[in-house]
Formats: C-alpha cells, sequence, structure tokens
C-alpha cells in the first residue's frame, strides 16, 4: 500500500506540484520579493536580502484591496529615511487583503521579512506565472552573483 | 523592487582597478572599512554611508543623546591671508567679515552677479591675521575657479591677499550632548570648556594632537569640527572612539539630522538660481553689507530686503500626512490643485516620527499655518506650513 502511494506522487508532473491544493510554494522575483502561494493565493513581501539592503523600513505604502494588477506593476512602496522602493507585483492578480500591521510596524519588515512582514494577499489570475520565477536554491544563486 | 540593487564588487577593489579614475580618498579610508563602512562614492570621494551593526535610526538617536564621529575630510578647507584678505572675502560673500571678532566664525555665502549662491560657507576670523574657511566639497572646484579668477583681478589692481588649500588636514566632526565632554576630557580642560561658545575656534592640544577646533557642527546638536593633521586623523578617532559614548556614523544620517535642523543642503535646497533671501538667509547678511552692498548680485539680492520688497519665493519647512515627501515632489495650492512650487529636501523624521520637508513656494503660500498639499506617487497628500527648525537647535551659546 505504501509502496503504490511513493510510486503514485512519483510519476506527478514537477510543475503541477506548485497549485496542488494545499502545498505552499516560495517563489523569488529578481527584483526580491517572495511569495508563498496556497489555494490558490499568494502572500508575498520583501526578502531578507532586500529589508538589509534597506536598511531601517519606517514606512511602506499598501496596496488598496480589490485593485487588480498585473504582474511586474507597481502595487507598493517601502521607504528607508534616505530613500523610497518600489515594489512590483510577483504576480498577476486581485489584492484580497493587505497587512494593516505595517502601517504601524513598518520596522516588522527589517525584523520579519519572510514571514509576519507579508505585504498582501493577492488571488492568482494566472497560476502559470510561478513557474518563471526563482525557487529558493535559484534565488539563492542570484544573490550571490 | 530595488531594481538598481545589484551585488557589487567591493569599493575597494573598483577603486584599484580604476587606476588613475580612482576617487579621493580621507585619510581615514582604510580605518572606516575596518570599521564597517559601507562605503560610497560622494562628491569624487569615497565615503561611509553608514557602519555596519549601526542603522540609520539609531545612529540618528545615538546623535541627539550621546556623540556622533563623522569624518568630512572631503570639504574643502581654505586658509586666506594678506593685509587685504578682509577686503577680498567681502567682494565674494555677504558677510560683515570687519566686524567679526576674533575666534568667532560665522555662516554666509558666496554669491554670483545674478544674486544666487554659489555655495554655502562658514568663515572663521582664525587669527588677527587670518581667516579660516570652509565650503562644501560638492562645489570644491567651482569655489576655487570662482575665488582664484577673483583673485587674480584682485591681486592684479594691487590688492594683498592669498588663499591657499589646506591640503594637510583632515576634518571630523564630533556632534552631540555628549561631545563637549568628551573633547574636554582630552583636551584636559578644567572647567568643561564652559568658555568656548558656539560659533567659535580655538587651537587645542587634544592628548598631544595639534587641533584647530570649532564648536558648531551640521546637525543642530552642540558639538565640534576638528581639523586634525592627516598623520593624526587615525589617532585622534581612535581617541575619540574610546569615550563609550562615541560612535562613528555616515552621511546618511548627516542628511536626516541636518534635515531635522532645517539647514540648508547645497544643491538642493540652496542653488545658483536662489538669492540669500529666497533661500531664508537674508540674517546672514550684515547691516553694513545691506548698507553698502559690495558683494556679487548685491543690487538684486538688497532689492528683496526692506520695505515694499518683492520677494518672489521662499524656502518653507513642511510636515506631511502620508509616504514621505522627498526632493523634486510638487506643492500645489490647494485651492485648485495647481502647482506652486516644490520640495527640495524631505524624510521621514526619525525624533518627530512625521514626515518633514523643505521647499519653496510663492510668497503667499510662506506662512506658518498655511494649508497645501504635495503629490507623492500620483496620490495628493496634505501638508502643513510650519516654523523651522523642526527640531530644536541645542547649540552652546554659554
Amino acid at each position: 500500500m505504501f509502496a503504490r502511494i511513493v510510486t503514485r506522487s512519483l510519476r506527478v508532473r514537477p510543475s503541477s506540484i506548485i497549485t496542488l491544493r494545499g502545498y505552499a510554494t516560495k517563489r523569488f522575483t529578481k527584483d526580491h520579493e517572495w511569495i508563498s502561494v496556497s489555494d490558490g493565493i499568494g502572500t508575498f513581501g520583501i526578502s531578507d536580502y532586500a529589508q538589509k539592503a534597506l536598511g531601517d523600513v519606517v514606512f511602506i505604502e499598501l496596496p488598496a484591496v480589490g485593485n487588480t494588477y498585473a504582474k511586474k506593476d507597481n502595487i507598493s512602496a517601502v521607504e528607508s529615511v534616505k530613500a523610497a522602493s518600489d515594489i512590483y507585483a510577483p504576480v498577476s492578480g486581485e489584492v484580497v487583503a493587505v497587512n494593516t500591521e505595517l502601517a504601524d510596524e513598518p520596522s516588522l519588515i527589517n525584523s520579519s521579512p519572510e514571514e509576519n512582514a507579508w505585504i498582501a494577499k493577492i488571488k492568482l489570475s494566472n497560476p502559470e506565472e510561478l513557474e518563471s520565477l526563482l525557487d529558493e536554491a535559484a534565488y539563492a544563486k542570484h544573490i550571490d552573483e | 523592487m530595488l531594481a538598481a540593487l545589484r551585488t557589487r564588487t567591493p569599493t575597494r577593489a573598483l577603486a584599484t582597478a580604476a587606476g588613475a579614475a580612482a576617487h579621493s580618498r580621507t585619510a581615514l579610508y582604510d580605518f572606516h572599512v575596518a570599521h564597517g563602512g559601507k562605503m560610497v562614492e560622494f562628491a569624487g570621494w569615497d565615503m561611509p554611508v553608514q557602519y555596519a551593526g549601526l542603522g540609520v535610526l539609531a545612529s540618528h538617536e545615538w546623535t541627539r543623546k550621546k556623540a556622533s564621529l563623522f569624518d568630512v575630510s572631503h570639504m574643502l578647507q581654505t586658509s586666506w591671508v594678506g593685509k587685504d584678505r578682509i577686503k577680498f572675502i567681502e567682494s565674494l560673500v555677504v558677510a560683515d567679515v570687519e566686524a567679526l571678532p576674533v575666534a568667532s566664525s560665522t555662516l554666509s555665502v558666496f554669491t554670483n552677479d545674478a544674486g544666487g549662491i554659489i555655495d554655502d560657507t562658514v568663515i572663521n576670523k582664525r587669527t588677527a591675521e587670518s581667516l579660516y574657511v570652509v565650503s562644501n566639497a560638492g562645489c570644491a572646484e567651482k569655489d576655487l575657479k570662482h575665488i582664484r579668477s577673483r583673485l587674480a583681478d584682485f591681486q592684479n589692481k594691487g590688492g594683498d591677499v592669498d588663499v591657499k588649500v589646506i591640503d594637510d588636514m583632515s576634518l571630523v566632526a564630533l556632534q552631540g550632548p555628549k561631545a563637549v565632554d568628551i573633547i574636554s576630557d582630552l583636551a584636559g580642560s578644567t572647567n568643561g570648556l564652559k568658555d568656548f561658545k558656539f560659533m567659535s575656534g580655538r587651537e587645542l592640544s587634544l592628548k598631544g594632537i595639534p587641533v584647530y577646533i570649532s564648536r558648531l557642527g551640521y546637525t543642530g546638536e552642540d558639538g565640534f569640527e576638528i581639523s586634525v593633521p592627516h598623520s593624526e586623523a587615525v589617532n585622534l578617532s581612535n581617541l575619540i572612539l574610546e569615550n563609550s559614548d562615541a560612535k562613528l556614523a555616515g552621511l546618511a544620517v548627516r542628511d536626516s539630522l541636518r534635515l531635522e535642523a532645517s539647514l540648508c543642503l547645497y544643491g538642493h535646497d540652496l542653488d545658483e538660481t536662489v538669492t540669500p533671501v529666497e533661500g531664508g538667509l537674508t540674517w546672514t547678511i550684515g547691516q553694513r553689507r545691506r548698507a553698502e552692498g559690495g558683494f556679487p548680485g548685491s543690487e538684486k539680492i538688497l532689492s528683496q530686503i526692506g520695505k515694499g520688497a518683492k520677494v518672489p519665493r521662499r524656502r518653507i519647512g513642511l510636515i506631511v500626512e502620508g509616504a514621505p515627501a522627498r526632493e523634486h515632489v510638487e506643492i500645489l495650492n490647494p485651492a485648485d490643485g495647481s502647482v506652486i512650487g516644490a520640495i527640495t529636501s524631505g524624510c521621514p523624521s526619525p525624533v518627530l516620527k512625521k514626515n518633514i520637508a523643505m521647499g519653496y513656494v510663492p510668497s503667499g503660500f510662506h506662512k506658518a499655518g498655511t494649508a497645501l498639499e504635495v503629490k507623492v506617487r500620483g496620490k495628493v497628500q496634505k501638508a502643513t506650513v510650519v516654523k523651522m527648525p523642526f527640531v530644536e537647535h541645542a547649540y552652546y551659546r554659554g
């Protein structure tokens, strides 16, 4: 019985693991956003590498719930004392939730960039877009270059 | 995001690889790198923008509560000597240098023939025979060209003056409430430097290191700028850092500090098109100079002072709601949404936890309390004109 289950899961095509129900996949963009998808909803934020480069975050402009964005649209801005950095939608879709905690506590982006400081949740309109994003290993390589 | 963010090879390697095209380095370059300084190019110099392990917010707060040490050796230091040095410098700046007491310093501006500002500068009457003048690193080439050309004319007419670049001295700034205790200790002072007032300078020996030290700075805090021989710059910095109240600070925090103190940054809040009056620096024009003129652009500038004077635009301070409003952001008239001016400097204030900005608007919109609007990333936000400075100065006046 167990052998059969193992064999079956091995036959699943790798690319469809991304859209497998209940399986949260973390992907990265070359512009240092991360996105974690589960049940067609992508939670995204900026990477640890990005928050280190930015320094102390003092302000974040959150997108509006209900707005739709295409992949790479300007969706948010994260500001340090010195500069504002644009954030781009890692995938296309509709914003269904935003992390209002960031409005009161922008420094969360520095302390927990890839967990508690998620910026918004997007309902993916085009899940295939995920396939062209970097997985953790590829992103680690990207920031090492 | 961070499209411009690229992992790059260390600045040091780049600089040596570039050879002749390398930037200038201060005597503290290796010291900065050894202390985790993130080196960036500024005005042709490799300078630390901040140091590892100390974020900008923490560094800013440290400066306002303790003391921060900055390398400002990239600034231009000059020495003006000769019988006619005061007459000469007064032909270039708006200050009443004649009336300046020995050992006193004053902020002033070099003006151009159209009445605009070439650079801002601090002039110190170092002795009865010489002037010590400091101006911006970013304007060094321009300032020297201007001074030298006027100097040649002046000397040709028989004027006795010479202006020399001081190129054997570094310059460091120690700023913050604890600065005086640190320097007093190094100077072996028995009175806590009680008699050393803001905007004055003197020669001191700091643990045997001879320096020319002025009680002034660019942060709004009490503090000093110390002109020290290159060969002793590292030694002095180490001595200062031995005190646990002192930490190194870089260029990034210099900007947030001076903006809270509403001090202008040349090239942003002041430029060749801005007169001292428009720039809120009328106070730098001495009374006798207002009566006599004798500096470039005096006709235009003096027409902006006094009864019935028309000043087309004025520098203002704003508190901005919403996202921080930074340089080039448009200022709007809330009545009709028309663009009436622009921000020249802006940032989130670490002390006030509000967005502060300086900019220019037409006279009439400049009074404290005036409600204006700014447009940040396409969004209109409320802004209010406030009296400056945003954070009170803590200068030691005795």
